[in-house]
């Protein structure tokens, strides 16, 4: 009855196209795609209009060119405020940006998930996006209040790549967490969804020590489903991990030094996903 | 400082102004959620809901709502909801919420800037983005916390309008002013608000052993000043010893606000 849709890391990036756009899950330093994000940087895909509430995801696919267009509300690493790539490929004019606020970001992806052109919201008026962004429209309310408001645009992604915790090989995803971010809207957004997570279990595990509603991505919507141990590093994946904070004061020292990026590269990002998860080891064996 | 010396008491320190000050912004505002962003705003809710304002919502930085009012930096005893990212951004446009942000930039009408610095399609200085800002300013009230008055800050124009002031919101329309209020922006030197007949910035209050011309010095733009500056209220000494021994005991504020 169900299809098996597992995968490896490298043959879910191997679906996508240069030119795409992307959306890509999580919040900032939070349950971020990272392994599937380092698969995308092993891969040859570029020029891509990502669409992301904005963390080291798109500071990494920025360093490395990769995006052509960024739809975003920020770029951050939650407990360092600025993420290095992200201003710094700003500051040199590395890619188009459409800023959307967080909720209008919401909204766009709402949309995108229903099929609907735009979400009626009551944010952008009054502020400078709407001079930065000159593609939003208003829209008004076709009832007696008569109100004028921004019609947010629907986000809708060619493809969506997303990080939770359990997943079982049909594609039913799981999160152990506080929060679910907006991944389901992700997936459901896009015409095809990639779920890494921290374990593939039986479909009949799934709801063993755990509530109905941590069971936030339903299999129609996801595509291919990878297993990706600690795959969200160095972002947080609670319960299963926290935000590797050494590591990511490792990685800010290293953006925002162009001479000690090659460096870090060269050490963490030059191998596969194994060879990435024995540096970050290593790494932790030296500061110990 | 105007110490409580009869009881042997430390004075408070400008950083427990600040406090007491940040506290005040969510004084009366019921069973709704105090949105602090920084560390003497989450000092400040903290102490207006143990004190005159035990109604208030306050999260634990993530994505739960606390039972109880714990130490900084401590997690919750009990937890007596749930707000993920999603619901947080939901309850803001119900208005059951009061953010009191930070600002790089905020102007004269209440502009506030959080995006970036220089011109927008090439920024000299990448800042966070817009964040929230424009839903917040357009749906609940959103005050502003300053830990450095500097005219850098307090300029004449902000480079992009992330949080919506007075007379853009006016100018966009009644969708836009409906629910929007910006009560107050505190500092360390002072307390602001916009309480003039054209909603630019006033003083409304010094924080003690600042001069007037501190203020108007590390301003950027002219300031209404009325006639007599009320100083800052002095916090009392119940707040003080919840400020130092259950809310801030390992002195964080000290960190933002130097004492």
């Amino acid at each position: 009855m169900t299809q098996d849709k597992t995968m490896t890391a490298d043959e879910a990036v191997g679906r996508l196209e240069s030119g795409m756009t992307l959306g890509i899950g999580g919040w900032g330093s939070r349950r971020k795609p990272m392994a599937l994000v380092r698969a995308l940087l092993r891969s040859d895909v570029t020029d891509l209009t990502v669409v992301s509430y904005g963390g080291p995801d798109v500071g990494l696919l920025a360093a490395a060119g990769r995006i052509r267009k960024l739809v975003t509300a920020f770029g951050t690493l939650d407990s360092i405020p600025l993420e290095p790539h992200f201003t710094a490929a700003r500051q040199r004019g590395a890619f188009e940006m459409a800023e959307l606020d967080e909720a209008m970001m919401m909204w766009g992806l709402t949309a995108g998930a229903q099929r609907l052109p735009f979400m009626p919201v009551r944010a952008g008026l009054g502020s400078d996006l709407m001079r930065v962004n000159p593609a939003l429209r208003t829209v008004t309310s076709p009832y007696d209040d008569g109100e004028v408001l921004v019609a947010a645009p629907a986000l809708r992604l060619d493809a969506a790549l997303v990080h939770l915790n359990r997943a079982d090989a049909q594609g039913n995803g799981q999160y152990l967490g506080p929060d679910p971010y907006f991944d389901d809207l992700f997936c459901e957004a896009a015409d095809q969804a990639y779920v890494s997570c921290e374990r593939i279990v039986e479909t009949a595990d799934l709801l063993k020590e755990h509530g109905p509603q941590t069971l936030l991505v339903k299999r129609p919507f996801v595509a291919g489903v990878v297993e990706a141990p600690n795959g969200a590093h160095f972002t947080s994946c609670v319960p299963d991990h926290d935000r590797d904070e050494s590591f990511q004061r490792a990685y800010v020292r290293a953006a925002r030094d162009p001479g000690a990026w090659p460096a870090f590269v060269e050490r963490f990002l030059s191998g596969d996903e194994a060879a990435y998860q024995a540096a970050v080891t290593a790494f932790h064996q030296e500061e110990a | 400082m105007s110490g409580t010396g009869t009881t042997g008491i430390a004075a408070a320190s400008r950083s427990e102004y600040c406090v007491v000050a940040c506290a005040e912004a969510w004084r009366g505002a019921g069973e709704i959620l105090a949105a602090p962003m920084g560390t003497v705003p989450a000092i400040g809710a903290r102490l207006a809901r143990l004190t005159f304002s035990p109604g208030l919502l306050l999260t634990d930085g993530e994505a739960m709502l606390m039972g109880d009012t714990p130490a900084m930096g401590t997690g919750p005893g009990s937890v007596e909801g749930w707000l993920p990212f999603r619901q947080h951004l939901t309850l803001t446009a119900t208005g059951r919420r009061h953010v009191m942000m930070g600002a790089s930039q905020i102007d004269r009408h209440g502009n506030q800037n959080i995006s970036c610095i220089g011109d927008w399609a090439r920024p000299a200085r990448q800042l966070l983005g817009v964040r929230g800002a424009p839903v917040n300013t357009l749906n609940n009230p959103t005050s502003y916390w300053i830990p450095k008055h500097s005219a850098r800050v307090f300029v004449e124009h902000v480079d992009m309008v992330s949080g919506v002031g007075y007379e853009r919101a006016a100018a966009a329309g009644p969708s836009a002013t409906r629910y929007h209020r910006v009560p107050e922006v505190i500092s360390d030197l002072g307390v602001f608000d916009f309480e003039t007949p054209d909603r630019t910035m006033r003083l409304r209050s010094l924080h003690p052993e600042v001069s007037l011309e501190q203020v108007t010095g590390a301003t950027g733009f002219a300031l209404t000043i009325p006639a007599e500056v009320p100083l800052t209220r002095e916090p009392t000494e119940a707040e003080l010893r919840l400020i130092r021994e259950v809310i801030d005991p390992n002195r964080l504020r000290e960190r933002e606000v130097p004492a």
